[in-house]
């Protein structure tokens, strides 16, 4: 339980300072979407910072908000989408609700850029790859036809594309899924974004693709220096390549840590539930997984109350009454978790432990088999 | 710290807990707030012309074939529409007509519906040689101008609403045909249907339980505006004059009377017209309207 | 990888399930020969589960339709409980479809959109026939709260108005509602989110237990796989590669491919060391699979004979079965612990010296 080892506590105190060194801070961005059933609160208060170079990894299972928040951030919501007042993103100081995307043609495609789960998503069936290379090229960077080819196979080959000459002159259905993701991260890298944002790039790929694709990411990262977030479901795939992890349920971040400190000193029942229901390599067969009772929720006028109350093994009465906000750990300042009962914390512990020994929580949820304090 | 609940096998420890929360699909469609003004108007109109249709029998309206000595008559207490040109009531013949009208929309494309989505499903479930041979069927169809089948078909057989129903049957034929074979193209390959299989369900009782309703919900909507397509094919043949032969009185005969005095009577075109179009523009909007539906049915 | 061969099969008694020389190729929307499994065996004991793993395109999914007859394989043979089930047709396929049933990948296509839940339930029964009506209610009743439904509010409603998860459930009473002797799970949980994926697979372990039922389980995710099954098959083009006991397969890989495969996994886990990556390259086409090895074009290991000779499935240390010319030797993964026991020898001079 010592904090001695952690890496990423520089322990400097969230000054003025320290906002300056936010490269995007996010504020409170509230997004709900109007649909027959009323507004689903799709995004419900989010507060994230990210510092220049670094990946911050957001996990959430479906309908955490986890792909709105970034849709926000890329001004590309649906049309019933509602961004509610007094949610603010800032990219390097600039507002962008400030900022008008017809002026401003450059900011959203050059310092921002985004690749999607579906490689198909940013790119035309009926155009070759080179050419919408070449165009993103030309409109963004004012390439001549020439510079814009030979910095379009620059791009393919730095995004390890074999024989890119040769796919520059192919349609995207002509490459397989990996080579497909390949080329959307040439295209979101291609004007050197100072924030890419990485939404489930490898959920449709296998395993060993994936690997390479990760692979890429980080290294591309770390020879631009570019900021990254990495938005998946898969806890495993941020755990060794992100520097933060937002945990998000709900519409909201119910945990924010740097990595390491979020594996070995996880706060919230939510995020310790996600991992022990993960089946593990190193664990023998027929163990039996900690399932989370339930499923995730989609929000339409919450009653107060913690969202993740109705699942969670630590409830007590007033959890069902009071709606958590994230606040900063005691022990380390980088560290934030929205319970009232924290894990590893005395209170948590108690919480824990009453539920077991009475079987139910105060949400009436049976405890099940494998919950531990 | 780390003591293990005892694990209770049995059903009771993977009960499902519903959060107390609104729970839905998170792809949710934007609200409709509009209601669909067309299509209840569609709906309100159909209704009373079929309800009109059906009870023309027993309606406080003459005969729609008796003769009165007010030619051309402008409408009044006695003719709420007016008289035609050999003084005919022009509201109880456009109540009889409904029934040819409404004869040829519900009976021709009942008819065609029937026989159309049994060739397509079948078609489109075996496929091979089963789906080869409609589809030589469906396009030989396809290819023949309607019109000029109709007429053909017409003139061939004995005039009357039989002929005229079975031969609109037979051009709505390939519509439905070629829908009802995409639809179960497309549901065919749905897991379901493979579940079915292994279940060991035979042919046809996979098309009749598995495939049918969901094929007829994308049908139900093409079968509104088929509907309003044989209305107006119909009238053009009655208006051609190889219809329902006279004195029965349709919509597309009181068109055609009406047309030689066009100039001096506009009320006895313009009248069947206006219930022409009525109806027509009511099919087609709820046929639109139930086409909205289905997507938003297929997409749960 | 590529193997053909049978030694991994077993002899013994209470093998309920087995597959010989699977050979499934069908013909493309374009005219082409696709060679989807070819000449793969394995087989089951009484309340085993098998797990076939591998990634897209290996041929597991084609394997489980193989298996069900949907449709009946290329060639090869299949024996249930004794009973050859290839090639088979008729009203005798359907008595045997009562003891072999599947579970599919996604939980909403799976489902006809428009019956109620308890007729969905009930069509094994019905089509199989020989249940009476009442029988028929009261077995899918049961059989909707064995899956952790609740029957009185779950009958009469349609898949939509379920979550995945719960139709992932329905799917499980559909298909043990003839209590059957082999389930063949295709990807279950691949579509579910992680707090429900545990659900899922927590259920089927009680129904496997409960009915002493035998299992084929497919999945991509090797910790899924190696969570249900006692014995793995690894697969890669159509082939097998290696066929183990769930707890030795990735502790200690045989098969040049399973040990990549291990080492692309993303652990949840911050201290673990990312490999560089493990393969590099895209599957070959099935249209076209390389000659000898299938899997040599993108073997670190692959050699000339590789190319020429294609290996068969041999045991390459006790009850390890795997289908490579140069297969790894137990330590093979085993870097970290050398360095540390040289790094302990270190010491332990320095110690000797002090």
């Amino acid at each position: 339980m010592s904090t001695g080892t952690e890496p990423y506590v520089d322990d400097v105190v969230v000054d003025d300072a320290g906002q300056q060194e936010s490269f995007l801070e996010v504020e409170n961005l509230r997004v709900w979407f109007g649909t027959p059933r009323g507004m689903v609160r799709a995004v419900d208060g989010v507060d994230l910072q990210l510092r220049k170079g670094e990946t911050l990894g957001v996990v959430g299972e479906s309908g955490s908000g986890k792909s709105v928040l970034s849709r926000a951030i890329m001004k590309i919501l649906a049309p019933n989408a509602r961004v509610l007042d007094g949610s603010r993103i800032r990219l390097d100081g600039v507002d962008l609700a400030t900022v008008n995307p017809k002026k401003n043609r450059h900011l959203w495609g050059v310092d921002l850029s985004m690749v999607f789960q579906d490689p198909m998503t940013s790119l035309t069936p009926v155009i070759t790859v080179g050419k919408q290379l070449t165009e993103t090229l030309r409109y963004h960077l004012d390439l001549d036809a020439k510079a814009a080819r030979a910095e379009a196979v620059r791009l393919l080959r730095l995004v390890g594309i074999p024989e890119p000459e040769k796919r520059f002159d192919q349609y995207p259905h002509e490459l397989s899924g990996g080579m497909r993701q390949r080329v959307t991260i040439a295209l979101a890298i291609s004007c050197s974004p100072k924030l890419l944002i990485a939404d489930e790039p490898t959920t449709a790929l296998d395993v060993t693709v994936q690997h390479q694709i990760l692979n890429l990411l980080r290294d591309l990262q770390a020879s631009s220096g570019m900021s990254m977030i990495l938005i998946t479901h898969d806890l495993g795939v941020v755990a060794g390549r992100t520097d933060n992890i937002a945990v998000m349920y709900a519409g909201r971040v119910v945990e924010m840590a740097p990595t390491r400190r979020l594996f070995s000193h996880m706060r919230h029942p939510y995020t310790r539930a996600l991992i022990d229901a993960i089946p593990k390599l190193d664990h023998p067969s027929h163990t039996r997984l900690a399932s989370i009772p339930g499923r995730p929720p989609t929000i339409v006028d919450p009653p107060p109350g913690c969202s993740f109350a109705a699942r969670c093994p630590s409830a007590q009465d007033r959890c069902t009454k009071e709606t958590p906000t994230l606040v900063t750990t005691p022990d380390s300042e980088r560290h934030s978790a929205a319970c009232f009962f924290p894990l590893g914390t005395p209170e948590g512990d108690v919480a824990r432990r009453r539920n077991i020994e009475a079987g139910v929580t105060a949400a009436g949820t049976p405890v099940l088999s494998g919950v531990t304090v | 710290m780390t003591e293990l609940v005892q694990q209770r096998p049995g059903p009771e420890s993977v009960t499902e807990i519903e959060a107390p929360l609104e729970v839905f699909d998170e792809h949710v469609r934007p609200v409709r707030r509009r209601r669909d003004f067309g299509a209840l108007f569609g709906v309100v109109w159909i209704a009373l012309v079929a309800l009109a249709a059906l009870l023309a029998g027993v309606l406080p309206i003459p005969d729609p074939n008796e003769v009165t000595n007010s030619f051309s008559a402008m409408p009044s207490a006695d003719h709420l529409l007016g008289t035609d040109a050999i003084g005919r009531d022009v509201l109880s013949r456009i109540i009889y007509g409904a029934r040819v009208s409404m004869a040829v929309a519900i009976g021709a494309t009942s008819l065609s519906l029937l026989i159309g989505v049994t060739i397509g499903m079948v078609a489109g479930y075996f496929r091979g040689a089963a789906d080869a041979t409609s589809s030589l069927f469906v396009n030989f169809m396809l290819a023949f101008p309607p019109l000029i089948f109709l007429i053909a078909v017409v003139t061939a057989l004995q005039p009357g609403l039989l002929t005229l129903v079975v031969a609109l049957a037979l051009v709505g034929i390939p519509n439905f045909a070629r829908v009802a074979r995409a639809n179960t193209i497309a549901f065919a390959d749905r897991e379901f249907v493979t579940a079915a299989k292994a279940l060991g369900a035979r042919p046809l009782r996979i098309l009749t339980r598995e495939l049918l309703v969901n094929v007829m919900l994308p049908i139900l909507s093409l079968a509104l505006v088929v509907m309003a397509t044989l209305v107006v094919a119909e009238g053009s043949l009655s208006f051609l004059g190889v219809g329902v032969p006279p004195p029965t009185p349709s919509w597309g005969g009181m068109l055609a009377a009406g047309r030689e005095s066009l100039s001096e009577e506009p009320q006895l075109v313009l009248v069947p017209a206006l219930f022409f179009f009525l109806t027509v523009f009511s099919f087609n909007r709820l046929g639109d309207w139930a086409r909205g539906r289905v997507g938003r049915e297929s997409s749960i | 990888m590529a193997g053909s061969g049978t030694a991994h099969l077993r002899d013994e008694d209470d093998i309920v399930l087995s597959v010989r020389n699977l050979t499934v190729e069908y013909v493309g929307s374009r005219g082409e020969r696709v060679f989807a499994v070819s000449d793969v065996s394995f087989d089951a004991r009484r309340g085993e589960t098998i797990g076939l793993v591998g990634e897209s395109g290996c041929g597991k999914s084609s394997v489980a339709k193989a298996v069900m007859q949907l449709p009946a394989p290329t060639s090869g043979s299949i024996v249930l409980e004794g009973a050859e089930i290839a090639g088979v047709k008729g009203a005798a396929l359907r008595r045997q479809r009562r003891k072999l049933q599947m579970i599919f990948q996604d939980p909403i296509s799976s489902l006809n959109p428009l019956r109620k839940v308890k007729d969905i339930i009930a069509e094994g029964l019905r089509v199989q026939g020989g249940t009476s009506k009442k029988e028929v209610a009261a077995r899918v009743q049961s059989m909707i709260e064995r899956v952790g439904l609740d029957p009185d509010t779950a009958a009469d409603r349609r898949p939509h108005e379920f979550s995945g998860g719960q139709c992932q459930r329905i799917s499980i009473a559909r298909a043990m509602v003839l209590d059957p002797e082999v389930l063949i799970c295709d990807e279950p949980v691949s579509a579910l989110d992680v707090s429900v994926q545990a659900q899922i697979m927590n259920l089927l372990e009680e129904m496997k237990e409960r009915y002493q039922l035998t299992m084929v389980f497919i999945a991509h995710d090797l910790a899924v796989v190696k969570n249900l099954s006692d014995r793995i098959v690894v697969m890669y083009l159509g082939k097998v590669c290696e066929v183990a006991d769930a707890d030795d397969l990735f502790a200690s890989p045989a098969h040049p491919y399973t040990r990549a495969l291990a080492q692309s996994i993303p652990e949840p886990d911050p201290e673990a060391q990312i490999q560089e990556a493990a393969l590099s390259g895209d599957l070959p086409s099935p249209l076209n699979p390389p000659t000898g090895c299938r899997f040599r074009t993108r073997c670190p290991l692959a050699q000339e004979i590789c190319a020429t000779d294609e290996p068969e499935v041999r045991e390459v240390r006790p009850g390890r079965f795997a289908a490579c010319h140069f297969p790894l030797d137990e330590s093979a993964t085993d870097e970290p612990p050398l360095d540390a026991s040289a790094d302990l020898d270190h010491s332990a001079e320095r110690a000797v010296v002090a």
